[in-house]
């Protein structure tokens, strides 16, 4: 056990698969020579060189489709798109081929590959380096999507994302890259798939959350917890797979349930979390399921933070939620 | 005569090759173009200061750009549409973008025609023509050739410029962007700022052709290489292809090698890509000592006029900036304006309950 930062879990997973697969190639903009702009695959390209870290032109769809390619091939890719908000010329090759390969080819041709992408805002980053747009993946099937929040979740995510057989969306919350710190397993430690972390426990709300939203929730339930408010909070890490039972169960216990996203409100993946519980719990809730989430503009630079939740936004809607009669 | 720095390439020209070449007024077309490459000099180093220091969020200088940059827009008229890539701010001011509202933008206050929206230095400029810009690297490259159909289809006399690097070239919309332009022949001109990275990408590891230019051959696009830290070459080519674009001759395409004489931007470190020795050949192309060297040498204008001009503009820089420093930033109704020409449900929602939600501190 070493501490370390988010990022840093990033780039050991990389190494490690790196190290124990030769098939495993990294792939992206300035992820070679530079190490990434967040050095997140920092060392990588002198340890193992320009032929298995690749530093591509700027070319979203090629990065991409050149994946699926060497995925065919059963090389395993793991591409880096620079920013969430720049996957979009790849949103063709993402929705049309890496997910409907298995499918369409009833199974002879699944295309297994990781892309890699910071997402999210708190970095001052405006329009176009803030956005938090999980929803769109999460609502096309032959997609797994995985949004760590700790050093050892970001390792240990990452690595079954890389040795799993399915494309998956790996999404990184950059603005706790270097703030969220914590202990490192050594070695391949993986990290299951669809198994949410219960990240504080409590009796009276139960919160849902994932990835830079996680550490703002556990804020805001130290600040209800003072007004005699026990919330839970609840880490999803994979929203596909998603873990059923540990939303049910955790709003059985609590009947109330508040979920908490960095994306607009209308369509986003909160929707489906309330719909979840308001088809499977309904008997259970003692107060309406409320979401604390960013407005449903596009995303702002001086005032990200009044758009973003913040603790003191999520602590009042908590408390709302459980005072609600 | 100031010293011109060591290893400087002189500009080759004579008074008869600069008349030839830039026109009638050429002498004080050079004064004025001097005087918008040394803004923008001084305006990139005052910036970056202010970035370090904290006062500023970002900045993306152009350095090494400015004699591109100020050689077009020199040349535009009121009717001229630009579609800018990263780094076209100066030409914006150029052309009479007010220079207190782009130091408003660079500030984000309340202030910016674009209240605090966008990052710094992505300024939108609809008094003269200047397009709003995303981050997104290519997309302005397709919008151009929409914009020129518009201006064709109207027989509107205006032509459209679209900006982009050289890493703009290998995406998707560089392509669709030619090809239509290629194909509708559009009065559009392609200008590529080929400043030889992206980011820390070296042009070389961007595609396998070796002049950039040539790309427009495959979509039937006259186009040529200039040395872009040449004022005289930048204007007196870009002048050619305008004429061309506005006679119906079609689309254009020009690259401008340059050289990126500071980082990507506040965020980058290129001591971890830029060989050693690189940042010397990029010195002996800056265009401002270019520049300045025939200004001497043609004894255009004197060492007092220039210190005159250096402190007018940073006189004129720091009173924008202590304007825009001590403006308010933008007030939280602004969150909910413009997404749509009305915000629609759950948007009206969340303006009507912002107070409740956000009101001070908790509990
Ligand atoms: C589609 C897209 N991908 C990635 C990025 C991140 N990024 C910002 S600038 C840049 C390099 C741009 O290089 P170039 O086109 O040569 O322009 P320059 O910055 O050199 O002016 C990259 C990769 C982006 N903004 N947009
Ligand atoms: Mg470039």
């Amino acid at each position: 056990m070493t501490e370390a930062t988010l990022i840093q879990g990033v780039n050991q997973a990389l190494r490690i698969a790196m190290a124990k697969d030769p098939d495993v190639i990294v792939l992206g903009e300035d992820v070679g020579v530079n190490g990434g702009v967040f050095r997140a695959t920092d060392g990588l390209y002198k340890e193992f060189g320009e032929k298995r870290v690749i530093d591509t032109p700027l070319s979203e769809n090629g990065i991409v489709g050149m994946a699926i390619g060497m995925a065919l091939q059963g090389l395993k890719p793991v591409a880096e798109i620079q920013f969430m908000d720049f996957i979009y010329p790849a949103f063709d090759q993402i929705v049309s081929e890496a997910a409907k390969f298995r499918y369409r080819s009833g199974g002879e041709f699944p295309s297994h590959l990781v892309i890699r992408t910071p997402y999210g805002g708190g970095i001052k980053g405006g329009l176009y380096h803030s956005q938090s747009t999980e929803q769109l993946f999460t609502s096309t099937p032959g997609l797994k999507v995985v949004i760590p929040s700790t050093p050892a979740d970001a390792k240990g995510l990452l690595l079954t994302a890389i040795f799993d057989e399915d494309p998956v969306i790996f999404l990184e919350p950059k603005r706790i890259y270097r703030t969220a710190t914590g202990e490192l397993p050594e070695g391949d430690a993986r990290v299951p798939f669809g198994k949410a972390r219960i990240a504080k426990e409590g009796s009276d709300v139960s919160v849902f959350a994932y990835g830079a939203m996680v550490p703002q929730c556990v804020q805001a339930a130290n600040v209800v917890e003072k007004m005699g408010i026990h919330a839970e909070v609840i880490d999803l890490r994979t929203l596909v797979p998603i873990d059923v039972d540990a939303i049910v169960g955790s709003v059985e216990k609590t009947g109330r349930a508040v979920v908490v996203h960095e994306a607009p409100k209308f369509s986003g993946f909160g929707a489906e979390i309330s719909a979840m519980i308001a088809e499977r719990c309904l008997y259970s809730l003692k107060a309406p399921v409320l979401r604390v989430t960013g407005y449903d503009t596009p995303f702002p630079y001086t005032l990200e933070n009044l758009y973003l939740p913040s603790v003191d936004r999520i602590a009042r809607g908590i408390e709302r939620t459980a005072s609600a009669t | 005569m100031a010293a011109v720095p060591e290893g400087v390439l002189p500009l080759p020209y004579g008074e008869r090759d600069l008349a030839e070449l830039l026109g009638d007024g050429w002498k004080e077309m050079l004064v004025r173009g001097y005087r918008w490459v040394l803004f923008g000099r001084l305006m990139d180093s005052r910036f970056l200061g202010l970035q370090r220091q904290g006062r500023v969020g970002f900045y993306g200088p152009a350095t090494g750009h400015e004699a591109l940059n100020v050689g077009c827009a020199l040349l535009l008229r009121e009717e001229d549409w630009v579609f800018p890539g990263l780094r076209e701010q100066l030409l914006a001011l150029v052309r009479g973008l007010d220079l207190q509202a782009y130091v408003h933008h660079l500030f984000g206050n309340g202030l910016d025609p674009s209240l605090g929206r966008q990052m710094p230095c992505h300024p939108t400029g609809r008094p003269v023509a200047y397009v709003s810009m995303a981050s997104t690297v290519g997309t302005q490259i397709v919008q151009a050739a929409g914009s020129a159909y518009a201006q064709k289809f109207r027989n509107d006399p205006g032509a459209t410029v679209a900006f982009f690097g050289d890493g703009a070239t290998s995406t998707s919309d560089f392509h669709a962007g030619m090809n239509l332009a290629g194909v509708y022949q559009l009065p559009v001109l392609f200008v590529c700022a080929n400043n030889q990275w992206a980011i820390s990408v070296p042009v070389r590891r961007q595609t396998a052709v070796p002049v950039l230019a040539e790309k427009s051959k495959a979509y039937g696009i006259p186009g040529e290489r200039i040395d872009g830290t040449d004022f005289v070459r930048v204007y007196a080519t870009l002048r050619r292809a305008f004429e061309d674009i506005r006679t119906g001759h079609g689309p254009r395409m020009v690259e401008a090698l340059v050289y990126r004489m500071n980082p990507h931007s506040s965020s980058d470190d290129p001591t971890r890509y830029v060989p050693s020795g690189w940042m010397k050949e990029a010195q002996a192309h800056d265009p401002l000592a270019r520049l300045e060297e025939l200004m001497d040498r043609l004894g255009l204008l004197s060492s007092e006029q220039k210190e005159a001009m250096r402190k007018e503009i940073e006189d004129q820089l720091r009173r924008a900036i202590a304007a825009a420093e001590v403006a308010q930033p933008p007030t939280p109704d602004t969150l909910f304006r413009d997404t749509l020409s009305e915000a629609v449900w759950p948007l009206t929602e969340e303006r009507d309950t912002f107070d409740r939600d956000q009101g001070g501190h908790f509990p």
